[in-house]
């Protein structure tokens, strides 16, 4: 038996891999970045952004489902499938309302970092301009399903992580919507806390922490400095924060 | 030796529809760029000279989403009348601030505002002259076909310099990290 490592290659650059890696995770340890959405390191893979899509072989596959194997050869960083992510990242533009200027998110936003990376310039189709609900009636956390891309990220942390599955995904095709489970439907009977994971792992604005919005001044936010597809050390390593610094003490205290 | 031939200058036509006045001001905010610009350029329609319907033009750019029949109107001409046509800012492209309202009634909204303290009688205002809102605000793409976007809210005068200086000189227009932004 040889003891060198399993390898599979992405664009011709020869990736190592472990026993059990998918090949999203082996190229981002390998500091080898392709975009995605519904990805996170502490979750199971779910599958469902399909921004991750390679070709393997010659067929079309999720990077963060397809399983590493020796001698897989995928395709990438090319013009053609990059082309295709930005044309989703446009239908998930216009899919929800998502307006930057005003949200907080903006800069730590894991959407646009994707879209500012594949410069997407235009949502390019007719926006649908959905009436989707806002859930203001937890006391720590908001819930606004205008911005939400149904990554599951949320449904699959209070599952799998808290251990409380307050998040689902109900609705089929345009009136998908995440539900909270409680008598009322409303976030704040629910069992969420603010240390949950769950109200952490949004890559969007869509489920956020009360009273720490704008505390990352623009020039120091997580995508403001370098793009996304600079930043894999990150991306395969990031833990969810359920204690982020930008809670400001003196304020909490005021309030 | 033959004198160097004069250059034709470029005409450029720019409005603000539904948006704040951000964005030219962002233009302005080129600051002395704004002498070599004019060597470049002139301007026909736009806030800045005051002319109020356009001639042809080589570029036209628009601030502002589309939010009531004047600005359908105005848009469709400047489309008419222009070579290039540019949704400048986040308002152009995807309705930006004002398409918050997108999701309420139109009535709902006016009878509320225009609703009188105390007597609540309601006098929405009717004079022909105002045009009449559109039932949504929509980016400006889905009214006529537009050639260039630069997103930004609004974009900087710095990301409006390059992208009006590829576009004069013949590159192709590129808004890359870390011009591109949204906010």
């Amino acid at each position: 038996m040889s003891d060198t490592k399993d390898t599979f290659t992405i664009d011709g650059q020869i990736i190592e891999f472990d026993h059990g890696q998918t090949v999203l995770q082996a190229a981002l340890n390998a500091g080898v970045y392709i975009p995605h959405l519904c990805h996170h390191p502490e979750l199971k893979p779910n599958g469902s952004c399909k921004l991750c899509t390679v070709t393997v072989n010659g067929r079309n596959g999720s990077a963060c489902t397809q399983q590493a194997l020796p001698g897989l050869e995928v395709e990438n960083n090319t013009p053609a499938i990059n082309d295709r992510r930005r044309v989703l990242l446009q239908m998930l533009f216009v899919e929800g309302n998502h307006f930057c200027p005003g949200c907080e998110k903006s800069g730590n936003c894991q959407l646009q970092a994707l879209a500012y990376d594949l410069e997407m310039l235009t949502p390019h189709f007719r926006h649908s301009f959905p009436d989707r609900a806002v859930d203001a009636s937890h006391p720590d956390i908001w819930l606004d399903r205008n911005r939400c891309v149904m990554c599951e990220l949320c449904v699959r942390a209070s599952r799998d992580l808290d251990g409380k599955s307050v998040f689902m995904l109900a609705g089929r095709g345009p009136a998908s919507q995440v539900v909270v489970d409680s008598p009322s439907g409303l976030l704040k009977d629910s069992a969420l806390t603010l240390d949950d994971k769950a109200a952490h792992v949004c890559p969007v604005g869509a489920i956020l922490p009360k009273r720490t919005a704008f505390k990352v001044p623009i020039g120091d936010r997580q995508f403001d400095d370098a793009v996304i597809s600079n930043q894999t050390d990150y991306l395969a390593t990031r833990r969810i924060d359920t204690n982020p610094t930008t809670t400001d003490e003196s304020l909490a205290e005021k309030v | 030796m033959n004198a160097p031939e004069q250059v034709r200058k470029l005409r450029i036509a720019t409005t603000s529809l539904s948006g704040c006045f951000g964005c030219h001001m962002s233009l302005l905010d080129i600051d002395e760029r704004l002498i070599e610009l004019a060597h470049l350029v002139e301007f026909d329609r736009s806030p800045i000279t005051d002319i109020k319907h356009c001639g042809h033009c080589d570029v036209a750019l628009i601030e502002g989403g589309v939010c009531n029949a004047e600005n359908v109107h105005v848009l469709r001409e400047l489309r008419a009348n222009s070579k290039v046509l540019v949704a400048l800012g986040a308002c152009a492209i995807n309705g930006g601030l004002p398409a918050q309202r997108n999701n309420l009634d139109v009535r709902r909204c006016l009878t509320q505002v225009y609703r009188a303290e105390g007597s609540g009688e309601v006098q929405v205002p009717n004079d022909p002259e105002l045009p009449l809102l559109l039932e949504k605000v929509y980016p400006i793409n889905e009214i006529v076909r537009v050639d260039y976007f630069v997103p930004g809210c609004p974009p900087s005068g710095d990301t409006i310099w390059k992208f009006l200086t590829d576009l004069l000189t013949g590159r192709t227009p590129r808004i890359e990290h870390p011009m591109l932004k949204f906010d």
